[in-house]
């Protein structure tokens, strides 16, 4: 069974069609990079993969269970909301702007998913909490707030904030875009480590040393549709699509 | 100005002073607590409600915020009065308080509300939260720090429009002050007296307000 299977994904924001048939699966400890042009619609891909976008058409299924939506007699509905944010939690989302909460320590961060949702009791979810912020390198400012860390730092607290969730797949949006270019290379340590451990990841980036290094196969994205997927090295060698190979020129 | 006549006067009518400004405190905090919860409530309304109920939140801030606040204690106590409530002039005028409390706080509420960044929402539902866990855990908790200083405003608003509540006869501060003044003739003195008081009064509150807001800026 496959982490993660999508087929025939269309995405439309309003008049415009954002993403336009996309088949896509990830095997277990997969590492994927998705890369393309702005506006090829790999962020709205991750956020239908998160549900915090709806979709029109096709299916997303997270190890074998169909997300978002319901067949019910012919007609397509929307899961409640309950069922939504059960299956969100499948998935562990990093964003570019990392989103720490402000009023809540870095522990408090890794912690309330913990209590919320899996129902831990506090002492068990600090320490979990202390166990991933230590994996990321975060454990002696745990007692931190967001405010009071760097850029770098924030992110290695929401990448710990995702994981600790022990989700089946990782999505990480960008999350060095936002970063002053020194701290990016602290951040991309953490995610090469979980990357060796095993962790399925679906990374959209523009970093093309660092996807060529980590990822077990990149996706080339282009207005909305897959259009070259493989192994890194022959990926970023010999591009076959022209639209590749000026993606690639260009960057 | 006559000081020493004046200090002969307070200790006079230092009962009848400190009654009135039992009164004026009582019809203060019990306005600002209701108008808080209810502000609270209108403020949801309009930030999150179905159309219609959106609708009705705004037309009643909009209203609310538009009319004089002595306008509306007046409307309050004649409308009450003619449809047989039957309330005291305290209870009609703590009501009509705690309305324009409601109205400047629901503003506030939704405001500070729509100014939290979407990612915030988005990362706890990230985490699997449900709606209301990301609205208590997460978004009411920023919204009350953004709120703070412009609720103290509100506070501060309530606590001198309780003087107008004179108007339909509450025996508050202001108007014991101008009994006294009425009998003794030292107006500038006794003027001067329930200022200080309401400014202490108010000054105490900016304070109280200050420091929590330096309390809680510290955990950003």
């Amino acid at each position: 069974m496959n982490i993660l299977t999508i087929s025939g994904l269309h995405k439309s924001f309003g008049a415009v069609e954002v993403l336009r048939g996309i088949d896509l699966t990830l095997d277990k400890g997969d590492v994927v990079s998705l890369i393309g042009a702005s506006g090829s619609g790999k962020t709205t891909l991750l956020r239908c993969i998160n549900l915090l976008e709806t979709f029109e058409g096709g299916t997303i299924e997270i190890t074998g269970e169909a997300i978002g939506y319901q067949e019910k007699n012919g007609r397509r509905t929307r899961l409640p909301d309950r069922v939504i944010a059960r299956q969100r939690a499948m998935t562990g989302m990093v964003f570019q702007q990392f989103n720490l909460f402000p009023h809540m320590t870095a522990q408090k961060n890794v912690m309330l998913g913990l209590i919320k949702t899996k129902r831990m009791a506090k002492a068990e979810a600090a320490e979990l909490a202390d166990t991933w912020l230590e994996r990321v390198g975060m454990l002696s400012r745990k007692d931190h707030y967001p405010s009071q860390l760097s850029g770098g730092q924030q992110q290695r607290v929401a990448i710990a904030r995702a994981i600790a969730m022990n989700p089946q797949l990782m999505l990480l949006d960008e999350i060095t875009s936002a970063l002053d270019p020194e701290l990016v290379q602290e951040v991309l340590a953490v995610v090469r480590d979980l990357a060796h451990d095993g962790m399925t990841m679906l990374i959209v980036t523009h970093e093309m040393k660092f996807a060529r290094d980590v990822s077990s196969r990149i996706v080339f994205m282009h207005e909305g549709l897959i259009h070259e997927e493989g192994e890194p090295e022959t990926l970023f060698a010999s591009p076959r699509t022209t639209r590749l190979q000026e993606f690639l020129g260009r960057t | 100005m006559n000081w020493s006549l004046f200090i002969e006067e307070l200790g006079k009518s230092q009962e009848n002073l400190l009654i009135a400004f039992g009164v004026s405190s009582l019809s203060a905090i019990a306005s600002i607590i209701l108008g808080t919860i209810l502000g609270i409530i209108v403020g949801l309304a309009l930030t999150y409600g179905h159309v219609i109920n959106r609708i009705l939140a705004r037309l009643y801030t909009d209203i609310i915020r538009g009319v004089p606040l002595f306008v509306l204690i007046m409307a309050i106590f004649y409308i009450q009065a003619a449809s047989g409530f039957g309330m005291t002039a305290f209870q009609a005028g703590t009501l009509a308080l705690a309305i324009f409390c409601a109205s400047h706080v629901a503003e506030n509420l939704r405001g500070a509300l729509q100014a939290i960044p979407k990612g915030q929402m988005e990362a706890a539902q990230s985490v699997g939260l449900t709606f209301l866990q990301c609205f208590f855990s997460v978004l009411l908790p920023q919204a009350l720090r953004q709120m703070l200083p412009a609720w103290v405003n509100t506070a501060i608003e309530i606590v001198k429009g309780t003087t107008l509540l004179s108007v339909i006869g509450v025996a508050e501060l202001l108007l014991a002050t101008q009994r006294v003044i009425s009998r003794t003739y030292l107006s500038l003195e006794f003027y001067l007296f329930v200022g200080l008081v309401f400014y202490i009064l108010n000054f105490t509150i900016e304070q109280i307000g200050r420091a929590v807001e330096r309390r809680l800026a510290r955990h950003g």
